[in-house]
């Protein structure tokens, strides 16, 4: 298998070459299009039985005693993350056939989507950040591609520019993050540098953190979550795959597989744990009132990303990967289906002119609420058990407020998919809708799929997932170290090791030696978070069930029944705060008075001053006009008369000899 | 008795000067030209007796070689000069202003 690893991103690969170069008739482009994705699939499929696999293509850089091979690696959390990523990558590659089947930028369509493909399997197979960092370049330029696929509208361009110009912001944090590991470990392959201990807190902490601002950029946190619900102006399966599924989980996954660094700066985590709950809270506040059925979508995702971060913070990186895995089910489905909706209806996106789709399309109607639920977190389905997850970990691990934000979010999440639901699907059609265009089998079926993975692949994959991933976490080395560190370590190197095993060991890593004080003590501190966690565990599913029955169940009383006094309400006394949150509490305006403007301003003052001025016109044009100066001055005396000529000749030739004699006399 | 010698050079020299900055016939400025390098052809002559070395004699020799070359050559473009223009006047022929 390890020798044919490097076929699971080149296959992607070739296909955006045949698709980019040649200009195929749309079937020939398809079947080329969806081959490559669904190909790595079945190799990834075959990769899972191996893990870990690892080969090494070609050098890649080197310079002096540092070389970052083209490596790939597949442990257990790449393998989960292939699969996804290939899976519902493939999924919505088969969608797309379908939906994007009119449209005359076809080919250029697919590929794009498999040089994304591409792109984004380098990122998860990478073995070493640099390249990494390589596959997360890719996704973002594919990202700007494709958000801008339509670029003849200027809007959907500027949108395009706006995901790049913001992730371009995170991307220097993770640069700079790179340099930090760089000088912590003199190493950048991930196996190496979790196999070398944090010789500096500090370093360390900066390295967490800037890392975590390229998260912030390509997961959409705050403050860099702006350009996703812009991204929206892209096609649909785009939002789907690129915005929803996969690329923007990058960051979660780039986070748990710097797990060895996390799990050592709890300060850090701490950080993140705030930004992912108010994250979390903001978005899904928005999306309450929001009528574009995509940006709800988006806003929801950004929201769910936070959930995700939260997971990962809470050190519980099972419950953040387990988190990314579910939402692609369900939010993949969701956008999906949005798709297939705003098919149907000839490109409407505005839920306000939906409505009563339920009795037209059945189908699509179940898929979508199945996605829905899930999201909204219905009891046992995917979303339910991975958000269950989280909330538990942050009740125990995270600071108190964190885990009240998440737990209004839950209930907010309830509310607002309950909202969508009920809007698009029930009550009365709207008048001049009459001619829908259903979908054909090629975009059902993916719907389908996913709708099965979503209502029970949350609880089939809990245990296999858990086992899976906790070998990463808890594999033999790390853990190990620390509990040599705990007895053998110096006092520093102690109290490091105690702040990791009470937090991430389990009670079967425990080892049975001679009872020392400092390791007694972090037995039964690990003993006690364990209980807390289960008791969590319960009290959390109890409280999950409260949330969503109170969030869903309110939403459906409001839209169905009291939607008139929804209405006046909005228009009496909720006016001001239902402007403020269906504006996004004005921080794109924010943005563009902070950082647009006085950028933009200092843009003006140099082109006018640097370029135009100092350039243009000083050095290009002065130079210029200084040389006909001094030929206008020099063509004075070339009159053109032989006899001018000679006598300025004389002249001069008076002019050396009189100061030949004056010389000689002096 | 040298100071003779170097007053006709001098005087030749100054004819042919003004010539050749006065006049505008091309003839005339190359028939000057002859004069200046004459003049300048006596002084050396001069020079040579009065120090009894063989070195100006030689020169002037070599001076009337070159004069000889020049004015065959002056004398070619003057005609080329007259078919063009059908004028041999100096006046007339500025295409080398700038």
């Amino acid at each position: 298998m390890s020798s044919i690893l490097w076929l699971i991103p080149l296959l992607p690969l070739a296909g955006f070459l045949v698709n980019g170069l040649v200009r195929l008739p749309k079937p020939v482009a398809a079947i080329f299009g969806c081959a490559g994705p669904i190909a790595s699939f079945a190799l990834s499929v075959a990769a899972w039985k191996g893990v870990p696999v690892e080969q090494r293509v070609f050098e890649w850089i080197t310079v002096g005693s540092w070389s970052v091979p083209f490596g790939l690696r597949v442990d257990e959390l790449g393998a989960v993350m292939l699969l996804v990523v290939t899976g519902v990558g493939s999924l919505i590659h088969l969608y797309s056939v379908g939906y994007m089947h009119d449209d005359e930028g076809f080919s250029r369509f697919f590929s794009y989507l498999n040089l994304f493909m591409f792109s984004m399997l380098v990122l998860v197979m990478a073995d070493d950040i640099v390249l990494m960092f390589l596959g997360w370049e890719g996704v973002g330029l594919c990202s700007y591609l494709l958000i801008g696929f339509w670029y003849k509208d200027l809007k959907n361009a500027d949108a395009g520019k706006k995901a790049f110009i913001t992730n371009r912001i995170g991307d220097f944090g993770f640069l700079l993050g790179i340099f930090c590991l760089w000088k912590m470990f003199e190493a950048t392959n991930f196996v190496e540098m979790a196999g070398k201990s944090i010789p500096d807190e500090a370093w360390a902490a900066a390295a967490g953190l800037l890392l975590f601002v390229g998260a912030t950029g390509k997961s959409a946190q705050i403050p860099l979550y702006v350009w996703l619900p812009d991204a929206m102006a892209g096609p649909t399966p785009v939002s789907a795959l690129i915005h929803a599924a996969t690329m923007v989980t990058a960051g979660v996954y780039m986070m748990a597989r710097m797990h060895f660094l996390y799990a050592f700066v709890p300060g850090v985590l701490e950080t993140v744990a705030w930004i992912a709950a108010l994250t979390a809270l903001v978005a899904a506040v928005i999306a309450v009132a929001q009528n574009d059925i995509k940006k709800i979508l988006a806003y929801s995702t950004i929201s769910q990303l936070g959930f995700m971060f939260a997971g990962i913070a809470s050190s519980n990186f099972t419950a953040g990967m387990f988190h990314v895995v579910t939402h692609a089910f369900f939010k993949a489905l969701l956008f999906l289906g949005a798709g297939a909706v705003i098919h149907a209806l000839h490109g409407e996106q505005d839920i306000r002119k939906m409505g009563g789709l339920g009795r037209k399309l059945p189908l699509l109607t179940a898929v979508f609420v199945v996605g829905g639920l899930a999201l909204a977190g219905f009891p046992f389905s995917a979303g339910f058990v991975s958000k269950d997850l989280i909330l538990a970990a942050a009740d125990v691990n995270a600071p108190r407020p964190v885990y009240v934000l998440l737990a209004a979010t839950a209930l907010i999440t309830a509310f607002y998919t309950t909202r969508l639901c009920v809007i698009v699907f029930l009550g009365k059609a709207h008048e001049g809708h009459h001619d829908i265009h259903k979908p054909g089998i090629l975009m059902m079926a993916p719907l389908v799929i996913l709708a099965a993975l979503s209502a029970v692949g949350g609880k089939l994959l809990e245990r296999p997932i858990e086992a899976w991933l906790g070998r990463v976490w808890h594999s033999d080395t790390t853990v190990r170290r620390q509990w040599q560190n705990l007895t053998h370590g110096t006092a520093e190197e102690q109290r490091r090791a105690t702040a990791y095993l009470s937090k991430h060991a389990t009670r079967s890593e425990i080892p049975r030696v001679e009872p020392m004080e400092s390791f007694q003590r972090t037995a039964t501190a690990i003993e006690k978070r364990l209980n807390r966690e289960d008791h969590a565990h319960h009290f959390n599913m109890t409280l999950s069930f409260v949330l969503f029955a109170v969030g869903a169940g309110s939403a459906l009383l409001i839209y169905t029944r009291a939607r008139g006094w929804l209405g006046r309400r909005v228009a009496g006394p909720w006016r001001g705060i239902h402007t403020l949150v269906s504006n996004k509490f004005y921080v794109d305006e924010l943005y563009e008075y902070l950082v647009v403007a006085p950028v933009r301003m200092g843009a003006t003052v140099l082109w006018y001053v640097v370029d135009r001025v100092l350039i243009d016109s000083v050095l290009v044009n002065g130079t210029g006009k200084l040389v006909y100066a001094v030929g206008w001055v020099l063509r004075r005396p070339h009159t053109g008369s032989l006899n001018a000529g000679v006598a300025l000749f004389a002249l001069g030739a008076l002019a050396i000899l009189g100061y030949l004699a004056w010389q000689s006399l002096t | 008795m040298i100071v003779k010698y170097l007053v006709l050079s001098a005087a030749m020299f100054a004819i042919g000067a003004y010539g050749v900055l006065a006049r505008r016939n091309l003839l005339i400025i190359l028939m000057s030209v002859e004069l200046m390098l004459n003049g300048v052809n006596v002084a050396l002559l001069a020079f040579a007796r009065l120090h009894a070395q063989s070195n100006g004699h030689v020169f002037v020799l070599m001076v009337m070689g070159v004069a000889a070359a020049e004015v065959s050559v002056g004398l070619a473009i003057m005609i080329a000069v007259f078919r063009n223009r059908k004028t041999i006047d100096a006046g007339d022929l500025r295409s080398m202003q700038g």
